[in-house]
């Protein structure tokens, strides 16, 4: 993404032949001309209409009355919405961190040569093949209450049972687990990854210096990591500010709507309250909130990250 | 490595193994369940019958399910591979003004959450008329940033010298991209038509969004559907419809394992 800076500038000796040059230009667009009109159509315009909607009381239709900033007076002061904050930014500390500590412990677990571990890779990544739909009806059988596992857990060990999905102190949380186990496959897959791009002399070299496996992770391993594990922390932060699935199918937004993260709280006034103002000046604060995030983490990470 | 340690390690392997892979076991195993045994709490069913399977089929359409969630994710597939392919090789390629705004507009998108233009993007959909059909599930998602980068990237370690000769040999470009560099690329075309694929496979909102016809539906909604029609009655069944929806990514998943953390850390990272 930070590599803007090895493209080539136009050199200048081919500007003294205009024509050509003209040509180059208009065949080059040609081929970027596709990509420009799909992200016009679907990235660019829908981003700014989203914007000019914010400002209005509006419907499925579309606009029919200008407001102001009254939508976001409205939302920042409803209950509705500060709960929705308060589940997004708990549903983030909840999977972000537990989710990139499992696959990296993961894979460097499968970061070892020895007998069968290509069985091990392929069984830690496969959840990168489940659809958010189908684990999330898996988990919902899992908490079930009365025959999921989890109670029958909780029931051996001498627990009372607990209604996961229907407890305001649990959904949350039982949502959040079954996101991290969803995630893993994918964060899994990134840092192996980067685990393997790592040159193997800096190994061979600690191995002759004879230092520890923890000094070896915390000195090679982790600074060498440190781009891969910066990459997979932005997406990963990004992709829980997106989430949406396994609320729609686990919990609806509710109970009391604890677990009505952001995304689940847009589509639920655009498309089920029909209030589309509402829903844009939401999508508006999720944009900026994503942005921030980005940026921060750039400017954060450009310094601290290790790069080869 | 010494025994112990290898014992040690091989221990931690499997059970991170049965813990991680717990869900989809458990999934298999109630598939092939009759309502008894569910409701029993059992983990190993007692016969492997396949009655669930047959009878998901009757319970909701999944065979069209499963042939639009086909088509759609093959269609974007194949115009994620050529739109981005394209883009690709005028940043690499092509010397023009504009493309670096051009670059940095596409570097924006990764920036803007889908999620947030959902709206809009619905109200398009719905006023070009295409909702409930393959259009509307698959166009929008032809430009991708991320395929873009990652084909650009593989792109940029084919020697520019190929390129030049093929220009004395009075090859036109078009033909140099077409016959040249997309079968040099093969590899990288592969990750990124498994990753695209499989995201499309396994999308969720948008084909919620846009399609309300049991014709129209994907895979993805056919489990909503069944879970909540079913929810109570009969779990073996919904597993049934959930490992038939599971199966031909894992398996996509499994063949290309290697290539796709190759390609997504390349992509990524360099």
């Amino acid at each position: 993404m930070n590599d803007s800076r090895d493209l080539q500038p136009v050199p200048p000796q081919e500007s003294r032949r205009p024509k050509r040059n003209l040509f180059a230009f208009l065949e080059g667009w040609l081929y970027l001309l596709p990509s420009i009109i799909l992200f016009g159509v679907f990235v660019f315009y829908p981003m700014f209409r989203t914007i000019y909607l914010s400002f209005f009381l509006a419907d499925q239709m579309g606009p029919f009355e200008f407001v102001g900033l009254e939508n976001y007076q409205y939302i920042l002061s409803s209950d509705s919405f500060q709960s929705s904050v308060k589940a997004t930014i708990l549903f983030v500390l909840y999977t972000v961190p537990a989710g990139i500590l499992l696959a990296l412990f993961l894979a460097l677990l499968t970061n070892e040569k020895i007998k069968g571990i290509g069985i091990f890779r392929t069984l830690f990544s496969s959840t990168m093949g489940m659809s958010v739909a189908a684990s999330s009806v898996i988990w919902m059988f899992m908490y079930n209450p009365s025959i999921g596992v989890f109670s029958r857990i909780a029931e051996w060990l001498g627990f009372p049972a607990i209604q996961w999905l229907q407890d305001p102190d649990y959904a949350l949380l039982a949502v959040s687990l079954s996101t991290v186990w969803m995630n893993a496959g994918f964060a899994y897959l990134i840092i192996l990854g980067g685990l393997q791009n790592i040159d193997t002399h800096l190994y061979e070299n600690a191995k002759v210096a004879g230092v520890s496996y923890l000094y070896q992770l915390r000195r090679i391993t982790l600074p060498m990591l440190s781009p891969t594990l910066f990459f997979i922390v932005t997406v990963s932060f990004i992709n829980s500010f997106q989430t949406f699935g396994q609320i729609d199918i686990l919990t609806k937004g509710g109970p009391v709507e604890s677990t009505n993260v952001i995304v689940y709280s847009i589509y639920k006034d655009a498309f089920i309250n029909n209030d589309v103002g509402s829903a844009s000046a939401q999508a508006v604060i999720l944009f900026f909130c994503v942005l921030l995030l980005t940026a921060l983490q750039f400017k954060l990470g450009e310094r601290k990250v290790h790069y080869q | 490595m010494i025994l112990a340690k290898r014992i040690s390690l091989y221990t931690v392997l499997v059970i991170c193994a049965i813990i991680m892979m717990f869900p989809i076991f458990y999934a298999f195993s109630i598939s092939f369940m009759d309502g008894g045994e569910v409701m029993g709490g059992q983990l190993l069913p007692s016969s492997l019958s396949l009655d669930n399977y047959l009878e998901v089929f009757q319970k909701v359409p999944l065979l069209t399910y499963l042939l639009n969630s086909f088509v759609t994710s093959a269609i974007v597939m194949i115009g994620q591979l050529l739109v981005s392919s394209l883009a690709a090789f005028a940043f690499v390629f092509m010397k023009f003004k504009g493309r670096d705004f051009v670059f940095f507009l596409f570097i924006s998108t990764m920036m803007i959450p889908w999620e947030a233009t959902m709206v809009p993007n619905f109200m398009t959909i719905q006023s070009l008329g295409w909702t409930n059909s393959y259009l509307g599930l698959t166009i929008p998602f032809f430009a991708l940033a991320f395929g873009t980068f990652l084909l650009r990237q593989h792109f940029k370690t084919i020697p520019q010298e190929l390129y030049e000769a093929s220009q004395v040999a009075g090859i036109s470009r078009f033909r140099f991209f077409w016959n040249v560099i997309l079968p040099v690329s093969r590899s990288s075309l592969i990750t990124l038509g498994i990753y695209s694929f499989l995201t499309n496979w396994n999308m969720y909102l948008w084909p919620l969004l846009v399609t309300n016809t049991e014709s129209a539906r994907t895979v993805q909604i056919g489990l909503k559907q069944l879970q909540t029609q079913e929810i109570a009655s009969d779990w073996g069944i919904v597993m049934a419809g959930v490992v038939i929806v599971i199966l031909p990514t894992l398996l996509l998943l499994f063949a290309g394992q290697k290539k796709l953390q190759k390609g997504l850390t390349q992509g990524a990272i360099k």
